[in-house]
C-alpha cells in the first residue's frame, strides 16, 4: 500500500456493449417519463398546472433522496433493506427529544445522527464482521423498528414547531419547494460523487469484483462502511422531510420505503448484481415513479392500486431490454 | 460439513429450550404440555412457509412474494367460500395449492427465461399481489360470518390429540424432508446453490430447478394462505402485511445460508419455533408486545453472526489481501 505504482491510462469509458445499454437505457426512461406525462396531461385536466406539479414532486423526493445513496450501495455490491426503520427510529428519537423541548436545529441534529449512528452499525455488521448485508439489514430492520415501538408503543409524537415544519411543507420559491431543492441539490452532489472522484470508480471497481479491487489497492470494507453511513444519513434526512411533512410520527411511519427505494434504484438502470448504473438514471426513474403514482392519485385511483403499476413497471422495463435481445441473439447475425 | 450442522441445530434447539425453561422458572405453567402444543399450532403457518423460502433460498434465490401471495390466494379461497359456501374443502384447498404455484411459477418463468435477478422479481410481483388483493376485493373485507362454518372448522378439529392445523404443518414438514433428502430435485437444490457452475457441468438444469423451487415456495403459500385466512377468519388486503420478512428471519435463524446452498428442514423449522417461542412468552412474562419486533431483530443479528462461523469458505482464497 505504501508506494503506488505509476497511474497507468485507463480509458474512463469501455466501449463494451454494456456501454450502449445503459446509454440507450437513460434514454428509454426519458422517453417512458415524457410519455407518462403527456398522458397524465390528457387524463387529468388537474395535471398541468404548476401547483400541481408542485405536490407532484412532494411524492417522490423523500423516497429519492435515500435512492441516491441506496444506488451507490447496490452498486457496490451490498443492499440496504433497513431505511425505512431507520426512518421510523429517527422519527421516534425526534418526537421523543421534542417532549423535552429540543428547538429546530436540535430536531435536525438528532434526525440525521440517528441516521449516522444506524449507517455506521449496518456498515460495521457488514464490512467489520463480513456478514452478507440482506440479511444484516433485515434484522436490523426489525431492531431499529422495533426500538420505536418500545419506545411508542401505539402512541404518536405531534406538535412539531413551524420552524421545523418548514422543512417538510416549506417552499424556497413560489411553487418550488424545499424538498424539491433539496433532492436536486443532492443529485448533483451524487453524480459528482460517483462519476467524477476516485470514490466513484473504487465503488464500480467493488461492485465488479471485490477481489479483484482489494487486490489493486482499494479498501473495500472502508469503502462499504462509507457507503452504509451515507445511505444512513440520506435516511436520516429523509425522516427530518417526512417527519415534517406529516407533522407527527408513529412508529409505523415510512412503511415500505425501502422496497420503493430499490424499485427506483433498479429501475433507474442500476445493476442488482453491482458494478453498473448512473445517478442520472436513478433520477429518472424516480420522477418517473413520481409521474405514475401522482397521475394515478388524480384520477382517484387507490394508493394499494398504484403498487400494481409500479411493481409491473419494474418488472415490464428490466424484462423488455432481455426479451429484445434474446429475441435479437436467436437470429442469425 | 455435516457435523457442523448437526451441531448448529442443537445449538438452536438448546437456545429455545434455554427460554423455555427461564420462562418456565418464573411461570411454571408455560411448559405444561398443553401451552407447547399451542405454541406449535401457532406457529404452523410459518414453519410451512420457512420450509418454502428455505427451497428457493437454497438455490441462491429469494422469495419476497410469499406474504403477498399468502394473502392473494386466501383473498380469493375467501371470496369463493363466501359466494359459493357449497364447494367442498378439499377442492378449496387443493384450488389455493394451485392458484399459489401458478403465482410462484410466475416468478420461476421470469427468473428461469429472462435471467431477472430473483429479489428484482419478487419485490415487483410482491407490489403486484398485493395490488390484485385490492383490485378483486375492492378494498372489502371477508368477514367471519360469509365463511362457511366447514372452511373455519377444519383446522380447528382435533386428530390424535393435535389440531389439525398443527397436522397439516407436520405432514408438509415430512414431504419436504423427503424432497431435501430422497429425491435427485433436492439434491440439484443443494447442488446449484453450492456452485451454479459445476451444477451445470453435472447435468443440472439450473433455470429450470430455480423455477421448480418458486413453484414449491408459492404453492406452500398458496395452502398457508387457506390456512391463515380460516385461523384468523378475516381476509383483507392487509393480511400478512411484512410478514415476507417474518418468513426469512425464521430461516435466517434456522441456519439457511442466504448465500445458498447450506441449510435443512430441521434447522428451518427450529427457526420459526423460536420465533414462535418468543412471541409466546413475551406476554407470559409481561413484557409489552410491542418488544417483539426489536427482539426478533436482535435475534436475526445474533443468528447471523453465529452462523457466519461456519459458512465461511476457506477453500478458495489462495492468497490474502493485504489490507
Amino acid at each position: 500500500m505504501t508506494d503506488t505504482p505509476a497511474p497507468r491510462h485507463l480509458p474512463n469509458r469501455l466501449d463494451n456493449p454494456l456501454r450502449s445499454t445503459i446509454l440507450s437505457w437513460e434514454s428509454l426512461l426519458i422517453i417512458v417519463a415524457v410519455v407518462i406525462f403527456i398522458i397524465n396531461s390528457f387524463a387529468s385536466p388537474y395535471f398541468l398546472n404548476a401547483y400541481s406539479l408542485s405536490d407532484l414532486t412532494f411524492n417522490f423526493t423523500e423516497k429519492a433522496l435515500i435512492a441516491l445513496a441506496m444506488a451507490l450501495l447496490i452498486i457496490a455490491g451490498e443492499i440496504d433493506l433497513s431505511v425505512a426503520a431507520i426512518i421510523a427510529l429517527a422519527s421516534t428519537l425526534m418526537g421523543f427529544a421534542l417532549q423535552f423541548g429540543a428547538d429546530t436545529p436540535m430536531l435536525v441534529a438528532i434526525g440525521v445522527g440517528t441516521g449516522i449512528v444506524c449507517g455506521a452499525f449496518n456498515g460495521f455488521l457488514v464490512t467489520g464482521l463480513k456478514l452478507p448485508s440482506i440479511v444484516v439489514t433485515i434484522g436490523t430492520m426489525s431492531l431499529f423498528r422495533g426500538i420505536s415501538f418500545i419506545i411508542l408503543g401505539d402512541q404518536s409524537y405531534k406538535g412539531y414547531p413551524a420552524s421545523f415544519a418548514w422543512f417538510g411543507q416549506g417552499y424556497v420559491y413560489w411553487v418550488i419547494s424545499f424538498e424539491l431543492v433539496l433532492f436536486l441539490v443532492m443529485a448533483v452532489l451524487y453524480y459528482v460523487l460517483l462519476h467524477r472522484t476516485n470514490f466513484g470508480r473504487r465503488v464500480y471497481a467493488i461492485g465488479n469484483n471485490d477481489i479483484a479491487a482489494q487486490f489493486s489497492g482499494v479498501r473495500v470494507a472502508r469503502t462499504k462502511f462509507i457507503l452504509f453511513c451515507l445511505t444512513g444519513v440520506m435516511s436520516g434526512i429523509a425522516a427530518v422531510l417526512l417527519t415534517a411533512r406529516l407533522g407527527s410520527t408513529r412508529p409505523s411511519i415510512a412503511e415500505g420505503f425501502e422496497l420503493e427505494a430499490i424499485t427506483m434504484v433498479v429501475l433507474g438502470g442500476v445493476s442488482i448484481l453491482g458494478g453498473a448504473g448512473s445517478i442520472l438514471g436513478v433520477v429518472l426513474a424516480a420522477l418517473i415513479v413520481g409521474l405514475v403514482t401522482f397521475g394515478l392519485g388524480l384520477l382517484n385511483v387507490p394508493g394499494i392500486v398504484m403498487t400494481i403499476f409500479t411493481g409491473s413497471l419494474l418488472i415490464v422495463v428490466i424484462a423488455l431490454p432481455i426479451l429484445f435481445r434474446q429475441w435479437r441473439n436467436r437470429r442469425p447475425a | 460439513m455435516n457435523r457442523l450442522l448437526k451441531h448448529r441445530e442443537i445449538f438452536l434447539a438448546m437456545a429455545i429450550l434455554l427460554v423455555l425453561v427461564l420462562v418456565t422458572a418464573r411461570f411454571p405453567r408455560f411448559a405444561a404440555p398443553g401451552n407447547l402444543l399451542t405454541i406449535f399450532n401457532d406457529t404452523s403457518i410459518l414453519m410451512m412457509l420457512a420450509l418454502g423460502q428455505m427451497t428457493v433460498i437454497l438455490t441462491r434465490s429469494i422469495d419476497l412474494s410469499m406474504a403477498a401471495n399468502l394473502a392473494l390466494t386466501g383473498m380469493i379461497v375467501a371470496m369463493v367460500n363466501a359466494a359459493f359456501p357449497g364447494v367442498p374443502i378439499p377442492l378449496l384447498i387443493g384450488g389455493c395449492v394451485v392458484v399459489g404455484g401458478a403465482l410462484g411459477a410466475f416468478n420461476g418463468i421470469l427468473v428461469w427465461k429472462l435471467n431477472i435477478p430473483p429479489i428484482v422479481v419478487t419485490l415487483g410481483t410482491l407490489t403486484i399481489y398485493r395490488g390484485l388483493i385490492f383490485v378483486i376485493s375492492g378494498g372489502a373485507w371477508v368477514n367471519a360470518d360469509q365463511m362457511s362454518p366447514d372452511f373455519v372448522a377444519l383446522q380447528r378439529g382435533v386428530f390424535l390429540g393435535l389440531p389439525v392445523l398443527s397436522w397439516f404443518a407436520i405432514v408438509v414438514a415430512m414431504l419436504f424432508w423427503l424432497l431435501m433428502t430422497r429425491t435427485p430435485l433436492g439434491r440439484s437444490l443443494y447442488a446449484i446453490g453450492v456452485n451454479p457452475t459445476a451444477s451445470v457441468y453435472t447435468g443440472i438444469d439450473v433455470g429450470r430447478t430455480k423455477f421448480l423451487a418458486f413453484t414449491i415456495a408459492g404453492a406452500v403459500s398458496g395452502l398457508a394462505g387457506y390456512l391463515w385466512i380460516s385461523r384468523y377468519v378475516i381476509a383483507s388486503t392487509e393480511v400478512a402485511s411484512g410478514y415476507e420478512l417474518t418468513i426469512i428471519a425464521a430461516c435466517v435463524i434456522g441456519g439457511v445460508s442466504i448465500a445458498g446452498g447450506i441449510g435443512t428442514v430441521a434447522g428451518a423449522l427450529l427457526g420459526a419455533i423460536f420465533l414462535g417461542v418468543i412471541n409466546n412468552a413475551l406476554p407470559v412474562i409481561n413484557i409489552s408486545p410491542f418488544w417483539q419486533m426489536a427482539i426478533s431483530g436482535a435475534a436475526i443479528l445474533l443468528a447471523v453472526v453465529l452462523n457466519a462461523r461456519g459458512e465461511r469458505r476457506h477453500g478458495r482464497v489462495i492468497l490474502r489481501a493485504g489490507v
